[in-house]
């Protein structure tokens, strides 16, 4: 798994339930070290093994804490490139929504190595979506979910999000745009880059 | 065939129609947004832009008579931002001529400059995707620095333990090649001690092995206090230390700093309420500037010297010359230094 996951999934663990609770993961997860780098690549059974060792210690069920992990990366200071490169893809939330197709050929284009699972939006009816992530990486679907939460909010959108379960190899997220331009939302410029470094 | 004005605005959102005089007719909504407060429509075409290429053009005649091409022009209005441009005669004759533009390379500052969004592109152009990219490689680019900055880091932080020895923090013997291998390379002048601490076998009998971790310790502080910042002190063995001694310019110099360590050395060491008295017996060899003897010619001629100092009956120094080597009974070839 690219470091970039691992680190950032370090980063909001340590930022939001502090230093040790990560320290304490790592060891349930059998990981005989404790910080990972952004930049290298890591065995991929580490990944599962530190979200199991995560949820166990916060006695938290695991899709929850892969929800709050989306919406940290959004939305932390930190994190501020992800927030920009996400609101390049469109002008509104529906706009954005639609980017949400070609997010993994985005991501490859900036990161060769960071391989995303496919996600494809369908239209439901009216202001409705469905968005059906491939689930090659497990809980993929719930960081999803966090991250849209997170945008929806950072668009001034307001949103009801459901997770449907798995069809067919794909989790299915259901998506209701209750209404496009409910709050100010937070500014964004496209040549207001400043670059984060933290990852 | 003709083309509405807003058809055109959302083809070519840059895009300018002049007339046969170079009047504009007609300015794109980004164009126009990005010359504000001027108002396009009525000027000069060569009044607002300045063509940079072709070199050749010296009035709009010249544009007009060249046919379709390629354009570099700046806005001659600051910040004259850089733009690219193409010509074409869209029926065929010189009474209308429209100018496509584009940013190319300048879509950075441009944006910013700007404040250009989304909606002030086409929607087949790639500028936000090409914004996108240079966000991206930028954030890549910058955590990839920091990880090798680490890395650097590291790599600088186990280098330095290999050439220090632990008990003391002086370079040890690794540490020493490298300084005695640089000063070598530059032709320097310099001078290497040699020197062995006496009776210190005493202390480590008697007192045990912490009392004389304790007194190598106190006597590489001392040795550190009693040389000059621009000198190496190393501890090569148990009881062994060698001071490299850079732009050394007399014998009484070397002279004066042996008899300072001698003298320091010798000042008694408390463990634990225990005195502990040392001495140092020291051999020094003085490189001179042209000399370029190979390192383990250097610390032998140091040994021969040094023992002089011990046969001679310790506290002592002795500096190196060759009728040293010829008196002493130590077993090993002259050696011979290059000119």
């Amino acid at each position: 798994m690219h470091g970039l996951v691992n680190r950032s999934f370090q980063l909001f663990v340590s930022d939001t339930f502090g230093r040790e609770v990560w320290e304490r993961s790592t060891q349930v997860a059998g990981i005989s070290f404790v910080d990972f780098e952004g930049m290298l690549t890591y065995k991929e059974t580490y990944t599962p093994r530190l979200i199991e060792g995560v949820s166990t210690i916060l006695d938290r069920p695991a899709a929850e804490v892969l929800e709050d992990f989306g919406t940290f990366i959004v939305s932390h200071p930190k994190f501020e490139a992800v927030r920009r490169l996400l609101r390049f893809g469109g002008v509104d939330f529906v706009d954005f929504l639609h980017s949400l197709d070609d997010l993994d050929d985005r991501v490859r284009l900036a990161l060769k190595n960071l391989n995303l699972p496919n996600a494809a939006l369908h239209a439901a009816g009216e202001n409705q979506f469905l968005l059906l992530c491939e689930n090659t990486i497990n809980g993929y679907c719930h960081v999803m979910i966090g991250v849209l939460r997170a945008m929806a909010d950072d668009y001034g959108a307001l949103v009801l999000l459901e997770h449907r379960g798995t069809q067919e190899d794909k989790e299915v997220v259901f998506i209701t745009v209750v209404e496009s331009n409910f709050a100010e939302g937070r500014h964004f410029s496209l040549g207001g880059g400043a670059y984060a470094d933290a990852i | 065939m003709q083309m509405r004005s807003e058809a055109l605005a959302i083809l070519c959102p840059m895009h300018l129609l002049l007339d046969a005089q170079g009047y504009i007719l007609q300015a794109g909504p980004t164009i126009a947004k990005v010359c504000q407060p001027e108002a396009l429509v009525g000027k000069r075409f060569l009044d607002v832009f300045d063509l940079t290429r072709p070199r050749a053009i010296a009035c709009f005649g010249d544009l007009q008579a060249a046919g379709a091409q390629k354009l570099h022009l700046k806005l001659r209005a600051a910040p004259h931002t850089a733009l690219k441009g193409v010509l074409v005669h869209p029926s065929g004759d010189d009474s209308v001529i429209m100018i496509n533009l584009s940013f190319g390379i300048s879509i950075i500052d441009a944006v910013r400059d700007f404040e250009l969004t989304n909606a002030d592109f086409a929607a087949t152009d790639l500028a936000i995707e090409m914004l996108y990219l240079v966000e991206a490689k930028t954030a890549a680019m910058s955590a990839s620095y920091l990880l090798n900055m680490r890395l650097q880091g590291a790599r600088i932080a186990a280098e330095e333990q290999a050439y220090t020895d632990t008990l003391t923090g002086l370079k040890n013997r690794r540490g020493l090649e490298v300084i005695l291998s640089r000063l070598l390379k530059q032709n320097a002048s310099f001078a290497v001690m040699q020197i062995d601490l006496d009776y210190f076998k005493a202390v480590n009998d008697t007192l045990g092995h912490a009392a004389g971790d304790f007194v190598l310790q106190t006597v590489a502080q001392n040795m550190v206090a009693e040389t000059r910042e621009q000198d190496v002190v190393a501890r090569v063995g148990g009881d062994e230390f060698t001071v490299v001694l850079s732009e050394v310019n007399s014998e009484g110099v070397l002279r004066k700093i042996g008899q300072r360590i001698i003298e320091r050395v010798e000042k008694p060491i408390d463990y634990q309420g225990h005195e502990c008295r040392i001495s140092a017996s020291i051999g020094t060899v003085w490189i001179q500037p042209g000399e370029m003897p190979e390192i383990s010619d250097i610390l032998s001629d140091a040994d021969v010297a040094l023992y002089a100092s011990k046969n001679a009956g310790r506290a002592m120094q002795t500096l190196y010359s060759p009728d040293l080597r010829k008196s002493s009974n130590l077993v090993g070839p002259q050696t011979e230094r290059r000119q």
